[in-house]
């Protein structure tokens, strides 16, 4: 499978009987582990990452890297990010994903304590997948994979 | 104890802790998370919580003693435990910290220091009820038992 198609989307890898690759993107440490366990508990590999910036290096589009070469964070099937990060935010980091050849077609969603229809309609605009309220619940992971199964 | 006895007297315990608000759903939320692969998921987590929480307590104490007060500074932290709180169920906290949000970004200094006093009290609070909500049931799991969940 070559993973920098838009064949490695969710719903192939699903077929395939594979664990989903998820990087998780949140400064709070809290809800770091909350969200890695959510994730585990739904049969993903999860990866995490503190911030935008160590974000965008995992995947391999950090300043400092050859964007056109293959690197683990190829293998990403989802990115579920917070939105309030210091430095980089959670749409900043969306943007740079869309922006990116080798990223684009790999789902983001978005996480946000607060419910602000303009920063959701941003967020959806910009080619989120989904926006989902903290704190996450079992029953939001289930929904979200429902969902990604049936993405075409 | 019997075993009986002590399902009984956490799950009392428990029910009591949300019925006052101390706890809500979301703490429930994280022990359905708990399994065998993570059986202490929880004690984690709070141990997590208590340690980020007095990190941030501590800096709000500091950034509120400063000549000039750095509001933004402080809405950062505020939030920083607001999300933390919210994240483990922690309701009174969470609750006291959208208090602080709002004098914060009133500018209230006077404000802002209750408000402070206030999120470290309640915060002293649920540290008390948790460690003890988590021995009980440490000891239930130790004599072979099964945490009575709230639904």
């Amino acid at each position: 499978m070559d993973a920098t198609s838009s064949s490695s989307s969710w719903k192939g890898m699903m077929e395939q009987g594979n664990e989903p690759h998820v990087l998780a993107v949140d400064d709070n440490i809290i809800d770091r582990k909350i969200v890695e366990k959510l994730l585990k508990n739904s049969s993903c590999k999860v990866t995490t990452a503190e911030n935008g910036l160590r974000a965008l290096e995992y995947l391999g589009l950090g300043n400092d890297q050859d964007n056109s070469l293959e690197t683990s964070g190829s293998k990403v099937n989802l990115i579920i990010t917070d939105y309030c990060m210091p430095g980089m935010t959670g749409y900043d980091l969306l943007k740079k994903v869309k922006e990116s050849n080798a990223m684009k077609e790999v789902p983001v969603v978005i996480m946000s304590s607060e419910n602000i229809p303009t920063r959701i309609n941003k967020c959806l605009e910009e080619g989120a997948q989904m926006f989902m309220l903290k704190p996450l619940k079992q029953s939001d992971v289930k929904k979200l994979r429902c969902q990604l199964m049936t993405r075409s | 104890m019997e075993m009986c006895q002590m399902r009984v007297q956490v799950f009392e315990y428990k029910q009591s802790l949300f019925r006052e608000g101390t706890l809500d759903a979301q703490f429930t939320q994280l022990q359905q998370l708990q399994d065998e692969s993570n059986p202490d998921f929880v004690a984690e987590v709070v141990s997590l919580f208590f340690e980020d929480s007095e990190k941030i307590l501590n800096d709000l104490t500091r950034a509120l003693e400063q000549k000039c007060i750095d509001f933004k500074k402080i809405d950062a932290h505020v939030h920083q435990l607001k999300g933390s709180s919210s994240s483990v169920g922690a309701q009174k906290v969470k609750n006291a910290c959208i208090t602080f949000r709002n004098c914060g970004e009133e500018q209230n200094i006077e404000g802002c220091f209750t408000c402070l006093q206030l999120v470290k009290q309640e915060y002293l609070l649920v540290k008390t009820k948790l460690e003890t909500l988590l021995r009980m049931e440490q000891q239930i799991l130790a004599a072979g038992g099964a945490i009575p969940m709230i639904e």
